[in-house]
């Protein structure tokens, strides 16, 4: 059974719980994927499946890619993911799996995406510096201030934090609990932010910190 | 209607009267204490309303023992279970914070002659 699907983030909105409570949630269109292509201990040395989501015009898909496509026959996809699968017997390439087959109502998720640029920042917007005061003479303001020692070791040690681009990167948020699943419309709403802008695509996957069986 | 609005507007409750800042309100909030659940009612004057969609709320002060009160209601949550307009007030403000400012007599709102 395949366990991860690509989406598309919408938007934050929020619900309202039985007892009043509000719950934010954002919603993530995830799904139909396709399998793509199988790959299985004998052939790879492991498991997986991959996944395509989001269709794309078939005038804008290279030869070779047409020909990865053709083999499972639903037509050209924007976005291609592998996942590991356990038990890959079952699947075949051309399947279509939706959210409603692998999540229910309180499941917890890891959520994957890219975060939004923030360009180049300094260290009080990048790393939370406290910077200097504004006034009363102080010459000292959004500055990082000294970086390292002097004779010994004579170099900037390696994963200093320094001003730089912020965002734009890819970021996993783990631990998102599932509040309400729609297979209809192929929707998750999931509790909290998910990284990245709207419209935007993201992974999502079992929460890796779950408790094992 | 994009889906994230579609998903509010399924929450949206239909019946909500209709008031403003000024109006004087009975509100009716289901309380869960352990596993009873009771109505506590809430009366004052909406001083302001915030209309986001399902985000949309309202705040509704009294004075309570010479302190005043203020309590930020969602509009559309099932904990208020009802909202009566006792009153409807002749203000000329949106949001009357002014009145945080005020008490005793200067603290009044005109009440609203209704044809």
């Amino acid at each position: 059974m395949i366990k991860g699907i690509l989406g598309k983030k919408l938007g934050m909105t929020q619900i309202y719980a039985a007892d009043g409570r509000r719950v934010p949630v954002t919603v993530v269109e995830a799904g139909p994927c396709v399998v793509l292509q199988k790959k299985t201990v004998e052939s790879d040395g492991y498991n997986a499946v991959q996944l395509g989501f989001a269709p794309k015009a078939a005038h804008r898909v290279n030869k070779p890619e047409m020909g990865h496509f053709k083999k499972a026959g639903k037509g050209a996809f924007a976005h291609l993911k592998e996942f590991r699968v356990k038990d890959i017997d079952g699947i075949n390439v051309g399947d279509e799996v939706t959210c409603a087959d692998m999540f229910q109502i309180g499941d917890i998720v890891d959520i994957t995406g890219t975060s939004k640029g923030k360009g180049y920042q300094g260290v009080m917007k990048r790393w939370n510096f406290a910077g200097g005061r504004s006034s009363h003479g102080s010459k000292f303001h959004r500055a990082p201030g000294a970086i390292g020692c002097s004779a010994w070791p004579s170099r900037v040690f390696k994963g200093k934090k320094m001003a730089g681009q912020m965002g734009n990167e890819r970021v996993t948020t783990q631990n998102l609990a599932i509040v309400d699943v729609r297979p209809e419309q192929n929707l998750l709403l999931i509790k909290g932010a998910v990284p990245g802008s709207r419209n935007s695509v993201v992974t999502i996957r079992p929460g890796v910190k779950l408790p094992t069986e | 209607m994009n889906i994230v609005d579609r998903i509010g507007m399924e929450q949206v409750r239909k019946n909500i009267p209709a008031f403003k800042a000024g109006d004087t309100l009975r509100v009716h909030v289901k309380i869960t204490e352990g596993d009873k659940e009771r109505i506590q009612v809430f009366q004052g004057v909406c001083i302001k309303r915030v209309n986001r969609g399902i985000g949309s709320t309202f705040t509704v002060r009294k004075i309570s023992n010479s302190i005043g009160v203020e309590r930020i209601f969602s509009l559309h949550s099932p904990a208020v279970e009802k909202i009566e307009v006792l009153t409807i007030g002749r203000v000329r403000r949106a949001k009357l914070y002014y009145l945080r400012n005020l008490h005793g007599k200067a603290a009044r709102i005109r009440e609203k002659r209704i044809a």
